[in-house]
């Protein structure tokens, strides 16, 4: 289908995890062709008779008939999903099973096990993150290449080889196997959050990045909300997906340009989401154990509720912080610890807290630590140093959005002729 | 444990969707619960009520077989059971009994060879 039909696309997704459920997860590149021919179908019927009333309910249903119609065929010939058994290959129960497996709540389950499925350890994180995007959302490898800007080829065959992976690993995921489920949660998350960040600080176009996020949020609600994959993590990592994507909006200035936190227009945030974010983190509130995503959906809450930069708790969420490095240390997150400390503490306490970290090699390589320096440099009036700092980020800036906007940055503090005798 | 044939006969075909999907429903469920308890060899299938009786190796071929309806035989199943009681037991669960048709409980012949 194309691009005019991106709101059918999850459709895709829900018909290939309901199609796999059915044939069995052997059969991935059978159910893909089943959803393929359904949606040539629905583009050869729907341009002469027009678009039905309820498109997603003519999908499935096309889906469905013609699940029964390979199984009708191909009974002799192929396995399907092995705990389902002889029930597909007897008309006595045949129909009655794929209804009952085309069910919404089936096809929810279905979405969730395709979800754990594709993250199988065998798959490295980017590609399982792929695997969800072109089974579970639908798109296409154009799109995903652009989304991990990489060449298309490339992902194409990264993708073959990542079914070929899932169609010999034996049964699908079982959502039911509780240790299991524990066992590939962070996977899940770490690959939504990748499709998240991807859409989020991305280089592709901007409709396949909101895309992604969209799909991002799509997918971390269906976890949360299911009976299964909800649990205080899920829903305090739904919550943290909702507050990042409020701020989107706020992200870019009327020229397309990257603008700081700072400089957000908060009233273009999606309050909305923001509210969604809130109810989705007072439900984490349960349970004994506070998980990184408690953690970091808490200090987004925090951003999001500051109707201005200047309201920011700091205080609150230094707090918040410190306890994040102390369960998931990470130079970002440190960074982010001694930036919010000299939010706090003010500038020389910043520069302070940032120089106990800066033996980290990674960090000498991430921009926003030269610019963190350099705006703290700045606020103390130490031009020099700020411009050595802001010339770095540049240096190590990794889009030309940021490269735009730290160069915005390195211009503001060097001296233009009338301000140099300052 | 032996095998025993079940033979579905009669019982009246379902009034409107709505009871098509119960009674799809009931089946589905009834062939679970054999999966489930191990005794399925064969859910085997359905029959057309109709086809053609072959009655010599000459060719001689007629339609049929046209039984009373409640005497034709609709569909075959396949159990395993410890004995005939017990597939009789099994079989009293079928939803056929619901549109009021029959089973007959047939045990496969051990030939001993």
């Amino acid at each position: 289908m194309t691009s005019g039909d991106l709101q059918y696309r999850s459709e895709a997704g829900r018909m290939v995890a309901a199609l796999t459920r059915v044939f069995g997860i052997h059969n991935l590149a059978l159910a893909e062709d089943v959803v393929h021919d359904a949606f040539c179908r629905a583009l050869e019927t729907w341009k002469y008779h027009g678009v039905p009333e309820n498109p997603r309910a003519w999908l499935m249903r096309v889906a469905r008939n013609r699940a029964l119609d390979v199984l009708r065929r191909e009974r002799t010939a192929r396995a399907f999903a092995p705990d389902l058994g002889r029930l597909l290959h007897t008309e006595w129960t045949v129909s009655g099973v794929v209804a009952e497996l085309f069910d919404d709540t089936a096809i929810a389950d279905d979405q969730l096990r395709m979800m754990f499925s594709c993250c199988h350890p065998k798959l490295p994180q980017a590609t399982q993150a792929m695997l969800i995007l072109q089974l579970l959302c639908g798109l296409g490898t154009r799109e995903i290449s652009a989304g991990f800007v990489s060449e298309r080829g490339a992902v194409e065959r990264r993708l073959s080889r990542a079914k070929r992976t899932l169609a010999q690993s034996g049964p699908m995921f079982d959502i039911a196997d509780r240790d299991d489920f524990a066992r590939r949660l962070p996977a899940v998350l770490d690959a939504i959050y990748l499709l998240f960040n991807e859409g989020y600080h991305g280089t592709s176009d901007r409709v396949v990045r909101s895309e992604l996020c969209n799909e991002a949020l799509r997918l971390a609600r269906l976890l949360a909300e299911h009976p299964t994959g909800g649990s205080p993590e899920t829903r305090a990592f739904c919550a943290l997906v909702c507050l990042h994507a409020a701020r989107i909006p706020g992200r870019l200035d009327g020229d397309g340009h990257l603008v700081s936190l700072r400089e957000h227009d908060r009233t273009r945030w999606n309050g909305e989401l923001v509210r969604e974010g809130q109810r989705w983190l007072e439900r984490s509130a349960c349970g004994t154990n506070i998980s990184r995503y408690h953690l970091e959906a808490a200090i987004a809450w925090h951003h999001a509720v500051a109707a201005r930069f200047e309201d920011t708790d700091w205080a609150a969420i230094g707090g918040l912080y410190d306890a994040l490095m102390r369960i998931a240390p990470s130079p970002v997150v440190a960074l982010n610890r001694a930036i919010a400390v000299g939010q706090r503490d003010g500038p020389r306490a910043g520069i302070a807290a940032i120089e106990a970290i800066a033996g980290d090699e990674r960090l000498q390589r991430y921009p926003f630590y030269h610019a963190a320096l350099g705006e703290f440099y700045l606020d103390v009036c130490s031009g020099d140093r700020a411009r050595r700092h802001f010339a770095g980020a540049v240096e190590f800036a990794r889009t030309p959005q940021e490269r735009d906007r730290l160069q915005c940055r390195l211009d503001a503090c060097t001296p233009q002729p009338e301000a140099s005798a300052s | 444990m032996s095998e025993y044939l079940f033979l579905y006969r009669g019982g009246k075909q379902p009034e409107d969707p709505a009871e098509g999907q119960k009674v799809m429903q009931n089946w589905v469920d009834w062939m679970k619960s054999l999966t489930s308890s191990g005794n399925l060899k064969d859910p085997g299938q359905p029959l057309e009520p109709a086809g053609k009786v072959v009655r010599n190796g000459k060719g001689t071929i007629t339609d049929g077989p046209y039984a009373e309806a409640k005497d034709l035989v609709g569909g075959f199943t396949l159990v395993e059971a410890a004995n005939l009681d017990e597939a009789c037991r099994l079989a009293s669960g079928c939803p056929i009994f619901d549109a009021g048709g029959t089973i007959e409980v047939r045990p496969i012949l051990n030939m001993g060879m």
